[in-house]
């Protein structure tokens, strides 16, 4: 196993405020994400913890604060710039291609790296057919990884939930991400499938360095694979350090009335 | 929000003004100008009654019954059909007597032909986007069309409403010569401002009307007090069917009843949209707008559109609607009195 | 136990992603194609030529365009006709006024022109979606129509309203005979239907049904919302446009705007609803059912009358609407997928037969 080093910041937040109408979602969050480190975000329901993750990927743009993200300064982000630029993400209602096989999913993660033009794929001519090939083998190391083979062809509507969600992982690690956002990863799972994609996170980060920022309810899983913790809670921020630091913080303690799943 | 779409919105308010007033400066008399934007503005009444029962569903139980064009074309074949037939199997003499029973026959059949199609072709979709909502009311359309001259026949057909057809002139002492309007058109206006008092009257003063607005504004909260929802859908759909059948009536009478009268089920489209979907003053003030837009678009824009494109003909009003419908949906898509959609992730 | 993949391995990813993976599958579509160049030339009358299977193939073309764009990508189109007034009036245009241009040159440009339009009437879809786009496509349906029976030069200035084309030349072959037309359209379709499946299973492919099953999620993953719209509008176009063109050129000879209106866009709407959204065969299903259906009522009333029951020959197109509109309701509630989707569990339970499970 090798050594995780954690590196410079790559991502770094600063005083974000977000507002819907009256509703204040996020209000004057900073904080950083240094590469290759597992930054977990926590707190109670409604606290923002999604809608922060949209804002780091340009879903939702904050009224105000900056992203700044491997050194440019944005005041929003755009999605397409986002996933451009090394950010990918899991999302809390899984969001997958109904329509589509599994494969079909985790291939259109790969469609920012696929160039050739309309024309070139109807005739199925030498590039398009190459690149086809080059990036189904790319697809194929991430199903293997992930250990979903004998699925690849399955609709992903059939699938049960903890499987959709590997496949969700899966499209989000096809983009070859730098920053990985995972909403929620382990909702809904049993204890079997939360170890499996606990393996999976902290072998994504051993393996590819990607840095990941989570978005987790289970405080075993919390403290035992993150290097630092941001707690939120309606909306402002209330906790921020290691899991030691975090989980004897009075505040958080009086957020989370002292439960943890 | 809101702020951000107003100037376009007031750019497009002062465009339809222009294009109101404009006809009024090209050196024709003004009271041609007035006949025809009466002749819209009566047109338009007719595409509200065709809309009105549109948003009278949608409002209630959040259906889109495009069909609703189709149902007014079933039920003005129905009248006339029946009114031919009445003095044959009853002995009731001919013309308004026969027409009177073939009315309340008829209404019947509408409420019947409106519970069905919400039964089997929109309860099950309700869950479904409205495009698939729209296309599922195309086939109803289809069916309809079919099974309507199947039971009552495929030749035109007359509505005799006892009016003359003879136009008259009206404000003879302001304007020389005085302003053409067919008396029927000024029957027709009458017979839906009628109805419009009527449904007003029905929901602002009775219990059901009452309940029937709880349910549109939130299902389950009438429900919670005791408001039994699928009778009050079977309500909405009768008044649905009883306005498709006045529509019938009015723009049967007008036109004679025949297939193109189904071509109704498409104009409604651009008048919802104008109007937003649950609004009735909208589904009113989009028909008068969209009537109004036509015969002036096609009266005083075709002319010299023609010269300038040396067309081979006017025609204006076929695509007019439905390109507005177009603007305002660039603009405006919920409308001028409709409610706002918002897209979550 | 026929239709067994035993055996059947695939070993490399070439062999996964091949459009006819099942070796049944690849026999009965080369049967058909064989038979249907070879033998139908000889079996099949005039008749059948030009009442059944060149209006066949011509719409299966048009519809696959608009599967694309609908079943693939998720849009909708109420006006697809107006695609193929366009390619027709195009294609007669570039005929006038460029004679002896090559007839594929023509169609191909036709198509191009076609799509262009598509692009321009699909901006629409960048803002609004669904139903209100729904509308959209009918306001370019219905200024299309208005376009083409008033502006006079896109007729020639003909008179009438109405343009009548000559006999097509290719390559010093006069295509003139319904056998001659049969096959070039043949020829055409086969080719065409080959790029749709092409596309369909390529990136451009995926990103149109990522559009349709989540478009913020596709978005967020980096797909071009616009770019995939308007990719959508255009090859969907150009197929309306090519087909539109074969239409008034080898299957009507002459016409008018009226043969473009919006009653054969509904026709095509209906044609991938009972065929099958979102699928290359469903589109030919659904072609075939709408040109076969009339056909099969009429003989049936006249089958009817024979016997004795008077049945007056308006009965059969009024049970046309009423088939057709029943159909439609019928497979947007039961089975949005249509009859392909059918097809393929039926497939699927022939994998196994005779075996329950």
């Amino acid at each position: 196993m090798s050594e995780r080093k954690i590196g410079e910041v790559i991502l770094d937040v600063k005083n974000i405020s977000l507002s819907f109408g009256g509703v204040k979602a996020l209000q004057g969050i900073s904080f950083d994400v240094r590469e290759h480190e597992v930054r977990a975000i926590i707190g109670p329901n409604g606290a923002g913890k999604s809608s922060m993750l949209n804002c780091i990927n340009g879903v939702y743009h904050p009224q105000e604060g900056e992203i700044i993200y491997k050194g440019e300064v944005r005041r929003d982000m755009d999605t397409h710039h986002a996933a451009e630029n090394g950010i990918a993400r899991t999302f809390q209602n899984l969001a997958l291609f109904k329509g589509m096989s599994v494969l079909d999913n985790i291939m259109t993660g790969r469609n920012l790296k696929m160039k050739t033009g309309v024309l070139a794929q109807a005739f199925h001519l030498g590039p398009a057919r190459a690149e086809e090939l080059r990036e189904r083998a790319f697809v194929e190391h991430v199903i293997d990884f992930l250990e979903i083979q004998p699925y690849r062809k399955t609709p992903v509507g059939r699938l049960p939930y903890g499987l959709q969600k590997r496949v969700d992982l899966g499209r989000a690690l096809a983009a070859q991400p730098q920053v990985l956002l995972l909403d929620e990863p382990m909702a809904g799972m049993n204890m079997e499938e939360k170890q499996d994609m606990c393996r999976f996170v902290l072998d994504i980060n051993d393996e590819f360095g990607t840095t990941v920022v989570l978005i987790e309810h289970d405080m075993g899983v919390v403290m035992d694979i993150s290097d630092r913790v941001l707690v939120l809670d309606y909306g402002k921020k209330i906790g921020d350090g290691s899991p030691d630091v975090v989980r004897n913080d009075p505040e958080v303690i009086k957020a989370y009335l002292g439960v943890s799943h | 929000m809101a702020t951000k779409k107003n100037g376009p919105v007031i750019t497009l308010g002062v465009i339809l003004g222009i294009g109101l007033a404009a006809p009024r400066f090209t050196g024709s008399a003004p009271g041609f100008y007035l006949e025809v934007l009466l002749g819209g503005l009566m047109a338009g009444g007719l595409y509200s009654l065709v809309a009105l029962g549109f948003v009278l569903i949608f409002k209630a139980s959040g259906v889109f019954n495009f069909a609703q064009g189709a149902m007014v074309l079933f039920a003005a074949l129905a009248l006339a059909r029946l009114a031919e037939w009445l003095p044959g199997w009853v002995g009731i003499p001919a013309g308004l007597p026969a027409l009177a029973l073939a009315f309340v026959l008829a209404t019947g059949i509408m409420v019947a032909l409106a519970w069905v199609i919400e039964r089997v072709v929109l309860r099950p979709l309700v869950a479904q986007d409205p495009a698939a909502l729209l296309m599922a009311t195309l086939g109803v359309t289809f069916f309809l069309d079919g099974f309507g001259q199947t039971i009552w026949g495929s030749d035109i057909y007359k509505i005799d409403l006892g009016i003359s057809k003879d136009p008259t002139f009206i404000l003879e002492s302001m304007f020389q010569g005085g302003i053409l309007v067919s008396k029927e058109d000024l029957v027709a206006t009458v017979i839906a401002a009628l109805l419009v008092l009527m449904l007003a009257i029905f929901f602002q003063k009775t219990a059901t009307g009452r309940a029937l607005r709880a349910v549109a504004d939130d299902h389950q909260a009438a429900q919670s007090i005791g408001i039994p929802l699928n009778r009050i859908w079977v309500i909405v759909w009768a008044v649905a069917g009883f306005v498709a059948l006045v529509a019938g009536m009015v723009w049967g009478a007008k036109l004679g009843v025949q297939f193109s009268l189904s071509q109704l089920a498409l104009k409604a489209l651009p008048v919802v949209i104008l109007g937003g979907f649950t609004s009735i003053p909208g589904a009113i003030l989009g028909g008068l707008i969209i009537g109004v837009g036509e015969k002036m678009a096609e009266v005083f824009l075709g002319p010299p559109v023609i010269k300038l494109f040396d067309l081979a003909g006017g025609g204006i009003e076929n695509w007019f609607a439905y390109v507005l419908a177009l603007l305002f949906l660039m603009v405006r898509p919920e409308g001028l009195f409709g409610e706002k959609h918002i897209d979550r992730v | 136990m026929f239709y067994r993949e035993n055996g059947q391995f695939k070993s490399n990813y070439t062999e996964d992603q091949q459009i006819l993976g099942i070796r049944q599958d690849r026999w009965f579509i080369f049967g058909l194609i064989a038979f249907a160049a070879c033998a139908m030339p000889y079996i099949a009358s005039d008749y059948m030529f030009r009442a059944i299977l060149i209006p066949f193939l011509i719409v299966s073309l048009a519809a696959i365009g608009l599967n694309l764009l609908v079943g693939y990508c998720g849009q909708i189109s109420l006006g697809h006709a107006a695609f193929m007034a366009v390619g027709a009036y195009a294609a007669y245009n570039l005929v006038v006024h460029f004679p002896g241009l090559n007839f594929i040159v023509v169609l191909v440009l036709a198509g191009l022109i076609s799509a262009l339009v598509g692009i321009f009437f699909g901006l629409p879809s960048l803002q609004i979606k669904g139903l209100y786009l729904g509308v959209a496509t009918l306001a370019a349906q219905f200024f299309v129509d208005w376009v083409f029976a008033r502006v006079k030069w896109f007729t020639n200035y003909s008179p009438s309203g109405s343009v009548s084309t000559a006999t097509v030349e290719l390559f010093g072959w006069t295509i003139d005979t319904p056998i001659k037309k049969y096959l070039f359209i043949l020829a055409v379709v086969i080719v065409f239907t080959l790029m749709a499946k092409n596309l369909v299973r390529g990136h451009i492919g995926r990103s149109w049904m990522a559009m349709r099953d989540m478009d913020v999620a596709a978005e967020v993953i980096g797909i071009r919302p616009m770019y995939a719209k308007l990719t959508a509008f255009a090859v969907s176009a150009f197929y309306a446009g090519v087909a539109g063109a074969l239409w008034g050129f080898l299957h009507l000879g002459s016409w008018e705007p009226a043969a473009f209106s919006i009653n054969f866009s509904l026709n095509l709407l209906f044609m991938i609803i009972i065929g099958g959204m979102g699928s290359i065969l469903g589109s030919f299903i659904g072609a075939a059912f709408i040109v076969l259906l009339p056909l099969f009522l009429n003989q049936t009333l006249l089958l009817l009358n024979k016997l004795g029951m008077n049945v007056g020959t308006a009965m059969a197109s009024h049970l046309e609407f009423m088939i057709f509109g029943a159909l439609i309701v019928f497979f947007l509630i039961v089975e949005p997928l249509g009859i392909a989707r059918l097809w393929a569990v039926a497939k699927e339970k022939l994998r196994l037969w005779p075996f329950p499970h």
